[in-house]
Order: structure tokens, then sequence, then C-alpha cells
């Protein structure tokens, strides 16, 4: 498991969001394959942006109340956060630059 | 996770077969996956299939099969849920698998189906075509199961073991095989409606509100058919075949085909389509020919990969 990944609970999740990094988070969960899938993508957008950006994943069947605050309706969702808030939502199974495509943009 | 195969084939019928024996021919391995049925099986005689005047569709399809079986390919049932790009190869979820291969050829069929109205919009956002990947979601929420597939009662029974209030919809006869608690209701969905705009929620906010469908109240009666709206916080829509735009993220269509250039290919490099799915003429001479190029193409492309070999047509 690569060290780029953090797994916060709520508390350090808020923690991170309220960080100077911008945040992008990987709502999943154990059984659900498409994010089984996406799993080897953001373990790639962990390594490729250390440092700039802080990449998170979160089961939603161990923190379902962050499931609920962010209306997580399908997984894989990933959220993009800048200063604490969500500016980007993608859905479902994405290319991986899919996902560097609005890194970029939001990093400039 | 199992070991990469080198060409993958999604679809079972004349383009699919057609392809696995040519690449098997250029000695790589295949994989195909494929629906219960290919709508071949369907046809009752065939005229203009050069060669093999008057068939019936079920006895060219064994023919196809038999040639296959002989060259070591054979297919394996299930369904293709997703397919990811990564890494210079491809990943699918194959009814549960995570399969692995260098090129995928899809060849999944004229998807006879439409979307409905609002399933595009709202999926992801309370359609979903996967009930194991998406039911735990949804235990303790209304969900309607439509049903267009052999195995959709099955996955029905398991959104409503889990603790979802399932409704199940499909045409004719309620399933023998669908759990007795599971409401059944004999029709189709005409449209998929969002939940009330309440003012001020933003586009991002907007989520499945239910099914406007129409309903047979007596199957296989006289009686017409009702509009009847179901509400719901979850839609499954379980087709036979999931259709190739909702299969893969970014892939190119064209007239509700998938767009591929002379030598086959998509717009996604490795990622090549033959047949029915690609456009007319909807024929087997075509879907046989279309699959022997993806295939030399796919293997082209795998042999580019690896050896790094010259660039051409």
């Amino acid at each position: 498991m690569s060290t780029a990944i953090q797994y916060p609970n709520v508390s350090e999740f808020d923690e991170l969001l309220g960080g100077d990094r911008p945040v992008l988070v990987d709502f999943w969960a154990e059984w659900c394959m498409p994010c089984r899938m996406l799993a080897p993508v953001i373990e790639q957008l962990g390594e490729r942006y250390a440092g700039r950006l802080a990449v998170a994943k979160v089961d939603i069947d161990k923190h379902p109340e962050l499931a609920q605050r962010y209306g997580i309706q399908s997984i894989p969702t990933v959220i993009l956060f800048d200063k604490g808030r969500a500016v980007n939502t993608m859905i479902g199974l994405r290319p991986l630059d899919a996902y560097t495509r609005e890194i970029d943009a939001l990093l400039g | 996770m199992s070991e990469r195969t080198d060409i993958l084939i999604v679809g079972g019928g004349p383009a699919g077969l057609s392809a696995a024996v040519n690449a098997v021919a250029r000695g790589k391995t295949v994989r195909v996956l494929s629906g219960e049925h290919t709508i071949l099986t369907r046809a009752e005689a065939i005229d203009n299939y050069l060669g093999l005047y008057h068939l019936s569709g079920p006895e060219l399809m064994r023919r196809f099969e038999e040639h296959a079986a002989a060259m070591g390919v054979v297919p394996e049932k299930g369904r293709v849920s997703n397919l990811l790009p990564f890494d210079g190869a491809f990943m699918a979820n194959f009814s549960g698998e995570i399969v692995q291969a260098g090129a995928v050829i899809l060849a999944t069929g004229a998807a006879k189906a439409r979307a409905v109205p609002g399933e595009s919009e709202l999926l992801g956002r309370g359609v979903s075509y996967c009930a194991t990947c998406d039911g735990m979601l949804y235990r303790g929420k209304r969900a309607v199961v439509w049903g267009l597939a052999p195995d959709a009662p099955q996955e029905a029974n398991f959104l409503h073991g889990i603790g979802v209030e399932v409704s199940y919809l499909a045409r004719g006869e309620r399933p023998a095989e669908l759990d007795p608690g599971i409401p059944f209701y004999s029709g189709r969905v005409q449209s998929v409606q969002a939940a009330g705009a309440k003012d001020g929620a933003d586009e991002a906010g907007v989520k499945a509100g239910g099914v406007l469908a129409s309903v047979s109240p007596s199957p296989g009666g006289e009686a017409a058919e009702e509009a009847l709206f179901l509400p719901a916080d979850a839609v499954f829509i379980l087709r036979a075949a999931i259709a190739p735009a909702a299969l893969i993220d970014g892939l190119e269509m064209q007239d509700g085909f998938v767009k591929v250039d002379r030598w086959m290919q998509t717009n996604i490099p490795g990622l090549f389509a033959a047949g029915d799915c690609t456009g007319a003429p909807l024929q087997i001479a075509n879907a046989v020919g279309d699959g022997l190029i993806a295939a030399q193409q796919a293997a082209k492309y795998l042999d580019r990969q690896g050896g790094g070999g010259p660039l051409s047509g």
C-alpha cells in the first residue's frame, strides 16, 4: 500500500480539508468492483502529485456520515476539494488523464 | 486478479468469434466474454452469407462456435460492466472478476434498447446498471429494478436480501425465481424522473426520484397499459449487455454506434470495435470482416507496444 494515500477518519478528514493543499478524495467500499479497478489509478495520482495535493480514500461503510455529507449515491465517486470546498465531483470510473486534467487545472 | 490476456473480446457473436479466431491465428491469447444470447440465434434463415446458403441462425451460430472451439476459444458467459484503460493496458469488470488485457475488441452487437429519457442524465445519481455495485448505498430505501436480462431477478433478490425496498418491473409474467416478498409490475420504464427540483438545488444535487412506467393490469390480458409513477431513490436498469458508451468513459460515438476508423480503431488507443456495434450494414459478412480487421490491428498494436516495431496500416 502506497504511503502517498491517506485513510482519514472523520476528524482527520475535516483537518485535511482545512489544510493548505487541495484534496482529492476517493469514496469507495470493499464490495465495489469498479472501486477496486480504480485503486491503482488513485495510487498513481497520490505518487504523481505528492506534496502538492493530498490524496485520500474514504470507505463509505466505515464513515457513512462522510458519504451522506457529500451526497454519495454511486461509487466510486471522486471529489476534488479546494480550500475545504468541493470544486469537482467525478462519478464513476474515469481514466487517469480525466483526473489529471482536473487536478492540473486546479493546481495551475 | 487473473493473469493478463493479450486480447479481450467483449461479445460472442459473429464479429467477436471472427476476431477471436484471427487473434489466435496471429499467436495471441484471447478471452471472449459474452452475454447469454446473440441476436443471430433468432434468425430463421440466412441467404446472403457466401458459401453457406440458407442456413438457420442457430445452425450458423453453432458452426461459428464449433470453429472457435476447434481453435481453443470458448466464450465465457457473463456481463462486462466496466472497462478502464490503465498503464498501457485494460481492466474489465466481468461478473465480479477483474480481467486484464493488453487490447480490447468491442463486439457487443447493436444495442436495441436506447437509453430511456432521464436515464443518462441520472446515471450515478440514482440510476445504476449494477445491483451488486451500488445496492449497499440504498439499504432501507426504495428501488425499482427494471429487468431486461435473464439474471435480473437474481439481482433483485440480492437487493431485497440486503434490505432494499425493491419493486420489480419487467415484460410479461412474474418471473418464478423472483422473491415472493418483491412486488411485481408487468410493463416497462418510460422515463426516469428526477426528484422534485427544490429551489436552490444545483445541478450536482439532482437525483432520481422515481420512474414513470407503462404497466399492464393483467399480464398477457387484453387490458390497455396504464401509466404509473413508482417513487424510488434508485433505479436499477439491468440489460443483457451494457451499451458501449456506458462501459468505458470517453468513448466516441456516432449516431448511437461506436465510432471507428478504417482499421476498426476507436478514439481510445488499444480499444477496437467490430460488427453491429459500429453501425450498418448489420450483416454477418460485415461483422466477420470487421472481426478480422480488428483482430489483426489489435495484434499489431500489441506488437508495437511490446517490441517497438514499425508503425504500419
